[in-house]
């Protein structure tokens, strides 16, 4: 596939591309960003070390990828979709025999400069693989049962790997992406209504399984989801991290307790403040407006992220776009719903705010490839 | 691969349909979030916001000084003193058995200690557990040194009870002790400050009966603190009250000498103030150091006081109840003089014995007394002589006249279990034997045997109001907190002053005259002579058998089965200030035991130190420079000479 395939009237070339960057959806990328910054600053106590430097720096990195990324055409990150889907894939399996084992979770491979985390390439790879597989698939078969059992393989061979890790909370998105991209793609309602079943059945067969011998999760798993439906039940315990919350949530109330000043987080109430549950703390120090308004900046570069796929062509692009827009959305949506007691602790990060370099720097990336798509659209 | 456009365009259609509704689905998620927000931070913001202040902010007490116990001049029985213990914190600590045994290393632990800061630490690593109690500076500062190699290791500073006194006052302070699971049940509404671990209490003593006083009131204070337990800053403080100083009577210097003085006895020995009743002493012999019970004694010294016969633990001066013996005469004697049945003058004769119906009652003096008068009957402590004022008088009226002078019951004094001690009455005798009084009971009551019980304390008081006619009471406390407590002077107790004279006439004869009982313990410094009474009562039944054969010497006695040995003395003879009284259990002969122990008292008491020998009669002398010589070189070995005792 070439770039021959687009009827391109007009496509920017050298740098001149930069202008025809989706710069809104840049500048709310970097507010929100900008608002991780400020509460990694906040929650150290009033100190850019030892979070709020580092998370800079990679975000400076994450920048320079995105543009990188961006200033290549579109079609040649179609060409190389599958490539990057089997490359994130062998790596999942590289990390069950070369990982380090990390907070309870074999998660990572030292690069020695960085820690890679294959599940975090897979979260894009999987849109783009998948993007590329409908793009290239004629519109007519996309509802035919063979060709739905393909990219439900490719989605269910990387959740087979992250759960063994384990890793629930990838494992989800990563079916969660994969579902939604085959339903913008176009396959029939039915095989959702089937998947729904299917789903409803095997979280059936997930609590069945409790303590017996075909036990499918681990038993932390299965206490944080008891401890998710009943957080009382282990108030020192594992509904302590939920607990904890829900009161540094609800303690900011209109305006918060203002900045630094949020006392479940200052005074390390708040389990894993850094990374996952540093919602807490923004809803805390700066109440309801805060938190609506980091939700708003969210909601808004999703916007920017559909308008720019609905008005674009090229099928790749639109799906792409789709695709990584939803896996954004699923990042930030799981994570507020987990720290609001509203979805099991599965360890899912904010997106761009949360601590944390790999999922940084995929996460704006996955921005590049949106505007790659974005500058290099059909005309 | 070119696709007909048509196909791309219907394709591009759906995906803009179904993009259209994914972007809705997210918008409603996105809406259910910002709900489920405003359910948590608006509508039930108040909530969370208690709940965050109950994790921030805990109601600390503040527990107050103890009220410290002081001497009538001002010297120092109870104290509080900084005690330093070492804290570990699990949250901070990361390998907690790997701190423990470098701290091991660097001060001693108790390994009973660090057992249970490990079972602590094991059920929660939230809150600091103590590992070292009563830590010394020097422990401390080596733990501070080597701090960076003991993360989570913390200092705390606190007040311990001090008793730098010793043994002196282990009887009439008695000692504090943390609050026991026992001490909570029996007190219906606790304190808030009992809930605080390992808070202390009195337990027995003073300590014990004036903790109302002692406690104070605790303050409060609101901290911040994070979700390790460890305390941040503090927001407010209400201070507590301290507990209020309390003032004893007792003179440190006498309370040591009494203590010296009766050392590897089994003793008493009671000083008061005539005037007052101030106790100037109050000593119980063996005693144990109140310190060891505020560190929590030992199962084997616990076991080895408990074990000792000369039972160190009960305070003899004022729990102790012992047959007065010959000491009770004059009480016998005053209640014949008032009720008119004996004229001081008249003689009885003393064969060493007394027939009445049928029955022989002796004299302790074999041989007999001769023609006795009342003077003479106590000054040489005839028997006889009282077994015929005994049928005379009768036990009622002697029974009257014992309470009067302060027996058979028990003072209002902060101490622990004041004995009544007993004085018997017909009526007493058939209530609780359901025996019909005889005449035997009432002979062997005037000599102060028998059934009369009494303690010390109250010989010390019988003997004050002996010596100035009024109701004297004891006093302990002598001021709380600055406040004078009214004194023990009493009233006039309404006695004929004849009377009263010529049984102070007679006690002057046992002390200064020859053949009289004290004799041989006089002091003869003419302005502080005393006037005294011996006692010897037995504490078995001397069967007609042995009579017969000769009655057995106590030194050939098991120690047990000794005579208890008891002297009451009041001094200056002429112008009364202090009353003593003196008991030595199972120490043989009031006249050998007893009467120089009070003798040395008195003159401690008197001259306010060691006097001079020329206070003693020439033949005691050497005894008593010896006696000073000991006494002087146990005080220094003991204290490294404490300026206190050399008044």
């Amino acid at each position: 596939m070439s770039y021959l395939e687009y009827s391109v009237k007009h496509v920017p070339t050298g740098l001149s591309k930069v202008f025809y960057l989706n710069w809104a959806l840049i500048l709310l990328i970097m507010a929100v960003a900008s608002i991780g910054f400020l509460m990694l600053y906040s929650v150290a106590g009033g100190s850019f070390d030892p979070w709020s430097q580092a998370q800079m720096k990679r975000f400076g990195l994450g920048m320079v990828l995105m543009f990188t990324v961006a200033m290549i055409p579109i079609w040649f990150w179609r060409s190389i979709s599958a490539a990057t889907y089997l490359v994130a894939l062998v790596l999942l399996v590289a990390v069950e025999y070369l990982g380090t084992v990390g907070m309870g979770a074999q998660r990572w491979i030292d690069l020695g400069f960085m820690r890679l985390q294959p599940s975090e390439l897979m979260k894009i790879a999987i849109v783009m693989v998948l993007a590329a597989y409908y793009d290239w698939l004629p519109v007519g078969r996309k509802s035919r049962p063979l060709w739905v059992l393909i990219p439900v393989v490719l989605v269910l061979m990387p959740v087979y790997l992250t759960l063994t890790q384990p890793d629930l909370g990838t494992a989800i998105l990563l079916i969660a992406v994969g579902g939604l991209m085959m339903f913008i793609a176009g396959v029939h309602w039915a095989y959702f209504a089937a998947l729904i079943a299917a789903g409803a059945g095997m979280v059936t067969a997930v609590f069945q399984s409790r303590s017996t011998t075909w036990q499918l999760l681990a038993d932390y798993q299965y206490r944080r989801i008891d401890t998710f439906i009943d957080p009382s039940i282990d108030p020192l315990g594992a509904g302590y991290h939920i607990t904890q919350s829900k009161i540094a949530l609800g303690s900011g109330g209109w305006t918060g307790r203002g900045f630094m000043q949020g006392s479940q987080s200052q005074l390390n109430f708040l389990p894993e403040k850094q990374t996952d549950f540093i919602f807490t703390t923004l809803a805390e120090e700066f109440g309801f407006l805060g938190a609506t308004s980091l939700l708003t900046l969210y909601a808004l570069i999703v916007f920017f992220c559909v308008i720019s796929a609905l008005s674009n062509r090229d099928r790749f692009s639109s799906l792409l776009i789709l695709g990584l827009a939803a896996n954004f959305f699923l990042y930030f949506a799981v994570n507020m719903a987990m720290v609001m007691g509203l979805a099991p602790v599965v360890g899912v990060p904010l997106p761009l705010v949360s601590y944390g370099g790999s999922a940084m720097l995929v996460l704006l990336i996955g921005f590049g490839l949106v505007q790659s798509a974005h500058v290099h659209r059909p005309r | 691969m070119i696709r007909p456009g048509r196909n791309n365009a219907e394709s591009h259609r759906q995906i803009s349909r179904r993009g259209l509704i994914l972007g809705s689905g997210m918008l409603t998620v996105a809406g259910v979030l910002a709900a489920r927000m405003r359910y948590l931070q608006v509508d039930q913001a108040d909530q969370y916001r208690l709940l965050a202040d109950e994790n921030r902010i805990k109601i600390r007490l503040i527990p107050p000084a103890r009220g410290q116990i002081f001497d009538r001049e001002g010297r120092v029985i109870a104290e509080n003193v900084p005690s330093y213990r070492i804290m570990i914190d699990g949250t901070e600590a990361g390998d907690v058995d790997q701190v423990i045994a470098r701290l091991s290393e660097i001060i001693r632990l108790d390994p009973e200690e660090v057992a249970r800061a490990r079972k602590e630490l094991h059920r929660s690593r939230i809150h600091p557990v103590t590992i070292a109690e009563r830590v010394s500076w020097d422990e401390l500062s080596r733990v501070a040194v080597n701090a960076p190699a003991l993360p989570g290791v913390q200092p705390e500073v606190g007040l311990s009870r001090r008793y730098p006194r010793g043994e002196d006052y282990a009887h009439l302070v008695g000692y504090v002790g943390p609050v026991s699971d026992r001490d909570l049940e029996s007190i219906r509404a606790p304190d808030q400050l009992l809930l605080i671990p390992r808070f202390q209490i009195g337990k027995i003593g003073i300590e014990k009966l004036r903790e109302d006083v002692l406690r104070g009131n605790a303050g409060t204070r609101r901290v911040e603190q994070n979700a390790a337990g460890r305390e941040l800053r503090e927001l407010d403080r209400q201070e507590g009250q301290a507990g209020k100083n309390i003032q004893l009577t007792t003179d440190n210097a006498l309370q040591r000498y009494c203590k010296m003085r009766m050392k590897g006895e089994s003793a008493a020995a009671v000083v008061i103030d005539v005037t007052t009743g101030d106790i100037l002493a109050s000593a119980s012999t063996p005693a144990f150091d109140p310190n060891l019970f505020v560190r929590g004694i030992s199962v084997s010294d616990y076991r080895a006081l408990l074990d000792n016969k000369f039972r160190p633990l009960p305070n003899k001066t004022s729990q102790g109840a012992y047959p007065p013996g010959s000491t009770f005469k004059m009480v016998a004697a005053l209640a014949a003089l008032e009720g008119g049945y004996v004229d001081p003058q008249a003689t009885v004769r003393c064969v060493g014995y007394l027939e009445v119906s049928g029955r022989r009652f002796h004299c302790w003096k074999r041989a007999g007394h001769g023609n006795v008068d009342l003077q003479k009957s106590i000054k040489e402590s005839c028997d006889v002589y009282f077994y015929d004022l005994a049928l005379k008088t009768g036990i009622e009226n002697i029974a009257v006249m014992a309470r009067r002078m302060g027996l058979g019951a028990a003072f209002d004094l902060p101490l622990t279990s004041v004995n009544e001690g007993l004085i018997p009455t017909k009526e007493w005798k058939k209530r609780t034997k359901g025996e019909d009084w005889v005449i035997g009971d009432s002979i062997n009551s005037v000599i102060g045997q028998g059934y009369v019980l009494t303690s010390p304390l109250q010989l010390a008081v019988m003997t004050a109001r002996l010596a100035t006619g009024r109701s004297v009471t004891p006093r302990l406390i002598k001021s709380v907190d600055g406040v004078e407590t009214p004194t023990g002077a009493g009233t006039d107790l309404g006695l004929n002053p004849n009377h009263l004279i010529a049984v102070r006439k007679a006690m002057y004869s046992v002390s200064n005259e020859r053949r009289g009982t004290a004799y041989a313990s006089r002091i003869v410094e003419e302005g502080f002579r005393m006037a005294g009474k011996t006692g010897t009562s037995q504490v078995r039944n001397i069967t007609t058998a042995e009579r017969a054969q000769g009655v057995i010497r106590n030194e050939d006695l098991p120690w047990e089965r000794r005579d208890h040995a008891l002297y009451v003395n009041y001094a200056p003879a002429d112008n009364p200030r202090i009353a003593v009284a003196v008991v030595v259990e199972h120490g043989g002969g009031g006249s050998t035991a007893a009467a120089p122990v009070a003798r040395d008292i008195t003159l401690q008491a008197l001259y306010g130190g060691d006097p001079p020998l020329d206070a003693y009669p020439a033949a005691a002398q050497p005894r008593a420079r010896a006696m000073q010589e000991r006494i002087r070189r146990e005080r220094e070995l003991e204290t490294g000479g404490d300026p206190e005792d050399q008044a």
